[in-house]
């Protein structure tokens, strides 16, 4: 059990969560992360399923990766992760059928993310299925988070609701205040990601000097 | 005498005196008051002995004609739609009632980012809010909420200008990022016909008009299909509905001429922007859109309305954000004339599309800028082959 959670494998998971984050220093996977962050529900669906969908992918590329011809590995890895994707965006549709609708194409689309081939490339075609379903799951976990508060932010000041409850109070809107129109747009959820990576790198880059 | 006093009250703000996390705060206000003694000490280049506050503070003095209209034109538009007569003075003293919280706003919140934003990275003020601050209150509506004004201010600060490294490096021009903040982010608040009239009452002047009461700009009211009712003439004093600064074609005239005359604005592209927008406008007109009552609107009257006198004197010439080499400002003023008049006879969404256009620009100056530098460059090759 011991070896399960040794320092390697506990620093496969934690790296990807800060310090070597798809999003914020890899700046990967930005597509999805400004078309799904209107509001904060959108937003937790889509990181749990590029999180189960990262960290499975992973797991199976792991274990057949001594068989995988080299020159066709891409295919295969594709292969792994459309059969994912489709369970996935099966099962939202069976489940969450208001949350698939609202994501569309998007769920489709993990396919083609960034940090997904990126991960079965670095990472699970040179280790072990456990570290690479740690790794996985990190790495997953990593850009949930970001679509997280960016979600979160955008529906706050957009809306005024976090996941369809009214936040902010009626009295403010009766003092005048009146939600940001642009919040609402792709183009601002740009600009939450900078401040997110700037704060970001403004404390890690301190805390390794 | 001011000199004096700024002298004897130096010490405390030098390293290690008690009011050293000022020094940025009082360096501002000593180059603002009186010519720094540092002015071109080295280098090749010929400067004259004004430092840019210089040149800050006569697009100010530029922008007075057009702002002490803006603050009558408030009045006349509130007395008049309560029905009430008053003289000019109190129409201008109601006007400058309402139009100084939204300056003083826009002032606090722009140079407190400015502040201490120099302060944390051990530079000196940079001027350029000077400007900025004072444009901002003249290009949104009069019933703009104060903290709206605030928000977009600190918006555009941070974004347009402090990111790309301060004053001089902005590729957009500031106060146009905040106006462009405010009408995406608060669009009833921007546009309509409710936002023209300031309606509450300051110190026993001016009148409460009650919410209902609306009052459509020339342009507005054409983006609504109704063909706008006043000539030439009423447009040009500007004694109409619109943004503050931007009504009265002959207050921002005589601030063109201060310009001009100092030569701080360049001529070339202010009148390219006229020219492209007679130009594109009178295509417009022959072009005979027959249920498109903005196309229909005369060419004259297009470069008199809404904000594009406004924007071409006092935004396009900005010469930070606008193109750079003389053939470029052409180019560059030519096309935002063009785009200006595009937008708002084709999208009915924005009624003035001066904001938009110049923006638009500001992204391709530097690349305006390039195909001349390269064009230059290619022809001089050339010509040392030949030889």
């Amino acid at each position: 059990m011991a070896a399960l959670f040794s320092k390697e494998n506990r620093q496969a998971f934690t790296e990807p969560l800060s310090l070597n984050n798809p999003v914020l220093v890899q700046v990967l996977g930005i597509c999805s992360a400004l078309a799904v962050t209107a509001k904060l529900e959108p937003a937790i669906v889509m990181g749990l399923s590029v999180t189960v969908i990262t960290a499975f992918s992973n797991v199976i590329v792991s274990l057949i990766r001594k068989t995988i011809p080299n020159r066709i590995r891409i295919i295969i890895q594709l292969v792994v992760v459309a059969a994912l994707v489709t369970i996935v965006s099966m099962i939202l549709k069976a489940f969450a059928y208001d949350v698939s609708v609202q994501l569309s194409v998007y769920i489709g689309l993990i396919i083609t993310n960034c940090i997904l081939m990126g991960r079965l490339e670095a990472f699970a075609m040179t280790n072990g299925p456990w570290q690479s379903f740690l790794d996985g799951i990190g790495s997953g976990l990593g850009y949930a988070w970001i679509l997280v508060v960016v979600g979160a932010v955008r529906e706050l000041l957009g809306n005024g609701t976090l996941l369809g409850f009214n936040i902010i109070p009626e009295a403010c809107y009766n003092a005048g205040y009146v939600n940001n129109g642009m919040m609402t747009m792709p183009a601002m959820s740009m600009i939450i990601l900078g401040c997110i990576i700037w704060v970001h790198r403004a404390y890690t880059t301190k805390n390794t000097k | 005498m001011i000199q004096k006093t700024l002298d004897k009250l130096r010490p405390h703000f030098e390293e290690g005196g008690k009011l050293s996390a000022f020094r940025s705060v009082f360096d501002g206000f000593e180059t603002f008051l009186v010519v720094p003694s540092t002015t071109s000490k080295s280098g090749v280049s010929i400067h004259d002995s004004i430092d840019s506050k210089r040149i800050m503070s006569f697009v100010v003095i530029a922008l007075l004609p057009a702002l002490f209209f803006g603050m009558y034109n408030i009045g006349y538009q509130n007395y008049q739609a309560a029905g009430v007569e008053a003289s000019c003075v109190d129409l201008f003293l109601y006007g400058l009632l309402v139009m100084l919280p939204k300056i003083v706003v826009s002032y606090v919140v722009g140079l407190g980012i400015e502040f201490v934003v120099a302060q944390w990275k051990k530079e000196e003020i940079q001027e350029g809010y000077l400007v900025t601050g004072i444009l901002i209150p003249m290009i949104v509506p009069v019933d703009t909420p104060l903290w709206m004004l605030a928000v977009a201010v600190a918006f555009s600060v941070i974004f347009a200008k402090e990111i790309y490294g301060g004053t001089g490096m902005n590729i957009f021009n500031p106060a146009l990022v905040a106006r462009a903040f405010l009408f995406f982010a608060y669009p009833t608040s921007m546009s309509g016909d409710k936002v023209w009239l300031a309606k509450d009452t300051w110190f026993s002047l001016g009148n409460i008009i009650p919410d209902s009461h609306t009052l459509a700009t020339p342009l507005g009211e054409a983006a609504a299909h109704i063909a706008p009712q006043g000539d030439f003439w009423t447009y040009c004093v500007g004694l109409m509905p619109g943004s503050v600064g931007e009504t009265s074609v002959i207050a921002i005239a005589i601030g063109a001429v201060i310009l001009l005359w100092t030569g701080i604005a360049s001529w070339k592209t202010m009148c390219s922007v006229f020219v492209g927008g007679a130009a594109t406008a009178y295509l417009f007109n022959i072009s005979g859109l027959a249920d498109n009552a903005v196309a229909a609107i005369p060419w004259y009257n297009h470069l008199v309305l809404g904000g594009f006198c406004f924007g071409a004197v006092f935004m396009a010439t900005d010469p930070v954000t606008s193109a750079r080499t003389e053939g470029g400002k052409y180019i560059y003023g030519l096309l935002i004339g063009v785009l200006a008049i595009t937008i708002r006879v084709l999208n009915p969404g924005y009624p003035e599309g001066m904001m938009l256009a110049i923006l638009f620009m500001n992204m391709f100056a530097p690349l305006i800028d390039y195909c001349f530098v390269q064009r230059n460059i290619n022809k001089r090759l050339q010509r040392t082959k030949t030889k």
